[in-house]
């Protein structure tokens, strides 16, 4: 099988500069794929994925009664990021997780960005996310978000931009991690001339972060993965975590608010939990406080995190900062907090609740991307290039029947990647989502998830609508 | 160990244990058909009586008929103790401890399930004797591999439990269907069709060889003493009993011989009750009588496994919605009695 047809046309491809003309780093891999025998390269990505299914690396699919799994579809072909690239990104995705917990801590805090009127305080009271009982809370080295999944994507040019932050509980990292491990058999040759940065490490840099908001003075303190249960989408990775860390996996009826603290029934009785990895959205948590109909969290919970006696990664609260508009404002918030220029752009937005721009986008909707502000998935979204004019004025009434809750982007031309499909190579666009662990500092896992649009000529590359993954090189050198 | 872990385990390989049993049971029945002599009733409706579910049987299928008896036994998706159903139950709760179960564990179960999925919804006749044998090989490559593979620790033990206290309960459930099977003919007793259903009985019990070994001739009070009191052969009840209670003991640090906690003592008090027991004793309570009441014992001692270990306690309101897993354990437990 070989590229000599391949064409990646008017697009950025993230392999080849033009027809014929891969980009100088990702010749190796290249020559490898073209010197593969007829039919090679599709039985490998067969047996691959057939590994993956028979290990059960997979996610469950909702609304189906038989509690239907499948495997994330998997491309072998890898996307490569260049070493210096990598070093602008990793510098561009610190500095906003930085800048994010500045702010978090602020508006729970003493909420100076209001006071300095940089953002409209309605925005954040009115922010899903924003959970009033979190105010005044101090997390241990007032961290907030101690694991994030930033979704980038590039354009037409080549342009990176910020697609959004996810600050709730940002899935994928178990893919990058067991996605490696089959690239690694499949073209393990490649690895030895490319100089591939390793991803392994992830799971210790996640342990360490977790160790680091445990209630001080414990020689050995207890760390657990919270899991919504084995029909939550993304249970594969909650076990995987648990797994690679060596610590308990528990759901919320394991546990229970005993004698003040945190505690999870062993067939030897009660015993003390010193840091939670939750996998459960904060409304869920604490019953007691939050959703009173929650099944899943631990009712008394909050109250012990106030008291200091438990650490939760993320902290409660965090997910204010995943708001579409909040987003909309990070730029603002770095040259407020940090007195710096962005190194990572945003995509260009268009808020709904500010009449001009809600104008423009009323009068564009063929050209933009809708999003709800609180949704993710890929749910509650319009793409105006692909709708028809009926969905586009459904769509305008509900914008108008709540603009606080819309903003709207530019359909961007996503870069693409080269991928397998019906036997043959065909670009499909492509997003990126790297792993950043805030802890004693912040660390960004080289590589991340690449996901990848399996229809021609899609854009939505998210799992629950039919995306595919990818394994992301980033080199060394 | 967590509760709720320490409960998977032990159900998931109970699950697997009664899925063995219950392909093994069938299959024998099988056999025993083509050896009967010709325009004889085959001999179905014992196989769902010794289950319990005949009421929920007669209302979904009617007849007993070999088919329709092993669509229900085999690949009925709406029946709990299906092999389907108990395959689906033990892959549920091996997801839910994989991360403290060994890979290979997790990956045979989760082959053995697609195995099974696929020869969904039925295989005709003259091909079931293969995939019977198939379902035996593969619950028996699961019970190699966790013994091979997971340490032998406090959950290991657990799974040893649930494993030997199903098979107990299922070498007790095999001796009752000869009782269902006479039941209607009490002139059969001590003829050629006698003996060969007592050598099929002891084939579903996987014991027809190991019986011929240690007792030469067929005999009803002989199976019985094998099956029942047997202290060396692995599916003989007393035999199970003996390893479930060391097991036990690992787990507690309690020597052998005494009790702290209520299991201990339930199990201990019946497998002593086992060791001093002689076939003769056993006939004179009457075999079906007997084996009634080891079965109550023998789910005791698992309601107390549930009470002192896995309990979720204390148990809120909000648990209603959201047990699946530990609730629909118990509810099997009980529907097999």
């Amino acid at each position: 099988m070989r590229f000599d047809n391949y064409d990646p046309g008017d697009f950025y491809d993230e392999l080849f500069a033009s027809k014929g003309q891969p980009r100088p780093y990702t010749t190796p891999l290249i020559e490898k794929i073209n010197s593969l025998s007829e039919g090679e390269l599709v039985q490998r990505q067969q047996a691959a994925q057939i590994a993956m299914f028979k290990m059960g690396i997979t996610f469950s699919v909702y609304g189906d009664s038989e509690g239907t799994e499948r495997i994330f579809p998997f491309d072998l072909i890898p996307r490569i990021v260049a070493a210096q690239e990598w070093q602008e990104l990793d510098r561009g995705l610190k500095q906003r997780i930085h800048t994010l917990n500045l702010f978090i801590a602020d508006i729970y805090g003493e909420q100076k960005i209001i006071k300095d009127g940089i953002i409209p305080q309605d925005i954040i009271y009115s922010a899903k996310g924003f959970l009033k009982p979190c105010m005044g809370l101090k997390p241990p080295g007032d961290i907030w978000c101690h694991i994030t999944g930033t979704d980038l994507v590039r354009d037409k040019n080549g342009q990176w931009y910020v697609l959004e932050d996810n600050l709730r509980c940002p899935s994928g990292v178990s893919y990058v991690l067991e996605n490696r491990r089959v690239m690694k058999s499949t073209f393990s040759q490649v690895f030895r001339t490319m100089d591939i940065q390793p991803v392994d490490e992830y799971p210790s840099h996640l342990l360490e972060t977790l160790l680091n908001i445990a209630p001080p003075h414990l020689p050995d303190p207890t760390v657990v993965v919270l899991t919504p249960g084995i029909y939550n989408s993304a249970y594969f990775e909650h076990s995987f975590l648990a797994q690679q860390m060596g610590v308990e996996l528990v759901e919320g009826r394991d546990l229970v608010v005993a004698d003040g603290y945190l505690q999870m029934r062993t067939t030897k009785g009660l015993q003390r939990v010193d840091v939670v990895y939750r996998r459960i959205d904060d409304d869920f948590i604490d019953p007691k406080v939050f959703r009173s109909d929650s099944m899943l969290g631990v009712p008394g919970l909050t109250e012990v995190y106030r008291a200091g006696r438990v650490g939760i990664a993320n902290a409660l609260g965090t997910g204010v900062a995943d708001d579409k508009v909040i987003y909309a404002y990070v730029p603002e918030m770095i040259r407020y907090y940090l007195g710096e220029e962005q190194i990572l752009p945003n995509v260009p937005t268009y808020m709904c609740w500010e009449p001009k721009q809600l104008e423009y986008v009323l009068a564009n909707l063929d050209k933009l991307v809708v999003k709800a502000a609180n949704e993710s998935g890929g749910y509650g979204m319009l793409v105006g290039t692909q709708a028809t004019p009926s969905e586009r004025e459904e769509f305008a009434e509900k914008i108008k029947a709540n603009p606080r809750n819309y903003i709207a982007q530019p359909t961007l031309c996503l870069s693409r990647v080269p991928t397998l499909l019906n036997g043959q190579f065909e670009g499909c666009h492509v997003d990126l989502r790297p792993y950043i662990l805030y802890g004693e500092d912040i660390y960004v896992n080289p590589g991340g998830l690449t996901r990848v649009a399996l229809k021609r000529g899609s854009l939505v590359v998210n799992s629950s609508q039919g995306g595919g993954s990818k394994d992301t090189w980033v080199l060394t050198r | 160990m967590l509760s709720r872990v320490a409960d998977s385990i032990y159900w998931l390989n109970r699950y697997v244990e009664r899925v063995e049993n219950i392909a093994r049971f069938i299959d024998a029945n099988l056999n025993l058909i083509l050896d009967s002599p010709a325009g004889m009733d085959q001999q179905w409706e014992p196989l769902i009586a010794v289950t319990g579910d005949l009421k929920l049987f007669q209302e979904k299928y009617g007849e007993f008929t070999a088919e329709k008896v092993i669509q229900f036994l085999t690949f009925d998706r709406d029946y709990n103790n299906s092999i389907l159903s108990c395959l689906r139950s033990a892959r549920e709760n091996a997801r839910s401890v994989r991360e403290i179960i060994s890979s290979e564990m997790w990956e045979q179960i989760n082959a053995f399930y697609m195995m099974v999925t696929d020869a969904c919804p039925g295989k005709p006749l003259g091909a079931l004797h293969e995939f019977f044998a198939e379902v035996k090989l593969s619950s028996h490559l699961f019970a190699g591999i966790m013994d091979a593979t997971m340490t032998h620790n406090e959950g290991w033990h657990f799974g040893q439990i649930g494993r030997l206290i199903e098979r107990a309960d299922k070498t007790s459930r095999i001796l009752d269907v000869k009782y269902f099977i006479l039941l209607p003919s009490v002139q059969d007793v001590g003829t050629t069709l006698d003996e060969i259903q007592w050598m099929s009985l002891l084939r579903s019990a996987s014991a027809y060889e190991m019986y011929r070994k240690r007792q030469h001739r067929i005999t009803p009070k002989a199976v019985a003493d094998f099956l029942i009191l047997d202290a060396n052969f692995p599916r003989s009840i007393r035999f199970c009993l003996i390893s479930a209670e060391q097991s036990l003991h690992q787990i507690t640090g309690t020597p052998l011989g005494t009790w702290r906690d209520p299991v201990e003592r339930t199990l201990g008090r019946l497998r002593s009750e086992m060791d001093y027991l002689t076939v003769d004793e056993v006939m004179d309570t009457g075999l079906h009588e007997f084996l009634n009441g080891l079965q109550e014992q023998l789910n005791q001692v698992g309601e107390k496994i549930f009470a002192t270990y896995f309990a979720l306690n204390p148990v809120e309101e909000r648990v209603e919605n959201w047990t699946p897993i530990a609730r629909l354990s118990k509810q099997t437990q009980t529907l097999l009695r």
